[in-house]
């Protein structure tokens, strides 16, 4: 449909000063910020950060009590019927009705968004195979696992093609398989032109997909930028030097305490510096030991995290469970790159 | 399409298109429901069990007791289906709300508004979805009354009209149960409370025995609210005239049934815009 493709160049998404309150707690506290046309924001927050209430206000589930936000131009508040053409939702949990076949779902889904009836059938077939689906179409959803249920899910709300898809946690829940194949869509869909925000609570997910990403806490924004920015600004580079035996590394440790933060554990010396800093600082730890003739066996730099961002912006884990801070060494999926010459 | 122009025209064309697409939208959000029922025919036939058993019982246990308290000429079987029908249907009226709720607490409201659908379709749709699922069970209970020796005193264009005005009544209890669906988080919730609201409509009511038998301070209330005064225009329109009945009863229900949707549909639609 791509109907209400409205103010030409300006951003896809913008939120000013939105606040939100239920009753006496006031969950949203003006966040104000931007997407792009065809990118993909990661907003960011431990749980009850108010992500979901700036989400529902967006895709005007609720009406903001403060601010304004417009979608493709178009403002939340004053042409909600207008706003829903242009948006799709995939929230917490499986929206789907369970006594109905993933086609019927589908076809409930493009009826509602009014497609043309002759449009229906064939859109839900495209959404099926797309989503491996298509053997599935036919059995009710209530037979589905977690991850046919997301997928089904996601594939409702990108029924009437919107140009822009909102994403509350959509990967919550499912196993790493079903992970990958989400992510896969979503980078598909954003090579296709799709604005995204996607909240989430694993920094993976954020660090794989998102081109910006904002912080929230306690209703306000706490940080923004690139993934890189802020791993550079918040984040922690550590350097590993292993030796060959423990005198060496003792030594070593003393003289390399100018450069960062030593700790060391048996052979190995893990230098801790800021994270805009990995680079010089390895050059630096390189010029101290050779000037003093000390080999080092192993020589690794660790670049900074969004878990370590996270935890100096918040005080805690994002991930609750298996946020066990190892986010250094998870097998790291390769960073979407940034398309260039996206005609727009 | 391109470069749509949201400026001046925008507010109005949101509002025409809410309500251009109500029958439509209406009309599938009745066959979602309608293929949920046909999903799970079991609900249909416990909907039927506990009013089949009413009738039995008392028809059978209860019935040679207070017959006594009928005016002469009156059977108690007579009596008592209008009764029965109507209890069945405000029981029954209760799915309304239990649905809702259940559709709330999966996210499935959510997700209809985030769609550009008009805003009372979901409403819409399930009471007339509802009000299918009724016909149903007013037909099955019909057969079971025959069996039990239920007659027609009157003729078949009264039957009928009876019949409609059964269904009138569930329409409009259905868009009184719609507001406690969506007021309340879960489906165990919306039945809890329900059910005094029903105890006290369907048991302080004329359904099973006279009103004459109770304490005269029910009577009032008994004689006056609406599942009485529905269930004696049934009992006017199938039994014919008689002691006790009376041809008033039927503009009464009327308007009972206009009043009820008239208050309760637009507070449900309000309810619905702001459910969360």
């Amino acid at each position: 449909m791509a109907s209400a493709r409205t103010t030409g160049d300006g951003p896809a998404i913008v939120a000013e000063g939105l606040v939100k309150r239920f009753g006496d707690v006031e969950a949203v506290r003006g966040v104000s910020f931007e997407v792009p046309e065809g990118r993909v924001l990661g907003l960011l927050g431990p749980n009850g950060a108010g992500k979901t209430t700036v989400v529902r206000m967006l895709t005007t589930l609720v009406r903001p009590d403060g601010g304004a936000a417009r979608v493709l131009g178009l403002d939340v508040r004053a042409r909600p019927q207008q706003v829903r053409n242009v948006i799709g939702l995939a929230g917490q949990y499986a929206a789907i009705d369970e006594n109905l076949t993933g086609r019927e779902n589908l076809r409930l889904v493009g009826k509602l968004s009014h497609l043309a009836p002759r449009d229906i059938g064939p859109r839900a077939d495209v959404l099926l195979e797309r989503f491996a689906l298509s053997e599935a179409a036919n059995r009710v959803a209530r037979t589905y696992s977690g991850g046919m249920r997301r997928r089904l899910d996601l594939a409702a709300a990108l029924v009437h093609q919107p140009p822009v898809l909102f994403l509350d946690e959509p990967t919550t829940g499912l196993d790493p398989q079903g992970r990958n194949e989400l992510w896969d869509v979503i980078e598909d869909l954003v090579d296709g032109g799709t604005t995204v925000l996607l909240t989430t609570q694993y920094l993976e997910e954020a660090d794989t997909l998102a081109d910006n990403i904002v912080v929230i806490d306690h209703g306000n924004v706490i940080a923004e930028g690139t993934a890189a920015e802020l791993k550079a600004r918040l984040g922690t580079s550590t350097i590993e030097i292993g030796f060959r035996d423990d005198d060496v590394a003792t030594t070593a440790a003393g003289m390399l305490a100018s450069v960062g933060g030593v700790d060391r554990d048996g052979k190995l010396v893990h230098l801790s510096v800021p994270g805009e800093h990995g680079a010089g600082s390895m050059l630096e730890t390189v010029r101290v030991l050779d000037d003093a003739r000390l080999e080092p066996a192993t020589l690794v730099l660790r670049e900074p995290t969004l878990d370590d961002v996270f935890l100096s912006l918040t005080g805690h884990a994002a991930e609750e469970g298996d946020g066990d801070g190892d986010g250094a060494v998870k097998t790291r999926r390769r960073r979407r790159q940034p398309r260039a010459g996206r005609a727009r | 399409m391109s470069a749509v122009d949201t400026s001046r025209y925008a507010d109005r064309r949101d509002a025409w298109s809410e309500r251009r697409f109500v029958v439509g939208d209406s009309v599938a959000i009745v066959w979602r429901n309608l293929l949920n029922i046909r999903r799970n025919p079991e609900l249909l036939v416990f909907a039927t069990v506990q009013p089949v058993i009413f009738v039995l019982m008392f028809r059978y246990v209860f019935g040679g007791a207070i017959q006594g308290s009928l005016p002469a000429g009156q059977t108690y079987v007579d009596y008592l289906m209008p009764g029965v029908f109507v209890q069945t249907i405000v029981f029954g009226s209760l799915t309304t709300g239990v649905g809702l709720a259940e559709d709330l607490n999966k996210g499935l409201i959510d997700r209809f508004r985030s769609l550009p659908m008009a805003r009372s379709a979901v409403l819409v749709g399930r009471t007339g979805a509802d009000l299918v699922r009724n016909f149903f069970v007013v037909v099955l209970m019909c057969v079971v009354g025959f069996i039990v020796g239920w007659t027609i005193g009157t003729d078949f264009v009264r039957f009928v009209a009876a019949f409609v005005l059964i269904l009138g009544f569930a329409y409009a209890m259905s868009w009184a149960f719609a507001i406690v669906g969506l007021s309340v988080r879960d489906a165990e919730t919306a039945q809890a409370v329900s059910f005094p609201f029903l105890a006290v409509l369907v048991f302080a009511s004329s359904a099973f025995v006279p009103v004459a038998t109770m304490p005269s301070w029910l009577q009032g209330w008994a004689e006056h609210q609406p599942v009485s005064v529905v269930i004696n225009a049934v009992r006017y329109l199938t039994i014919g005239s008689g002691p006790g009945l009376n041809a008033s009863s039927v503009p009464k229900a009327i308007a009972w049934i206009v009043g009820i949707v008239a208050v309760c549909a637009p507070i449900a639609v309000a309810r619905y815009r702001k459910a969360t």
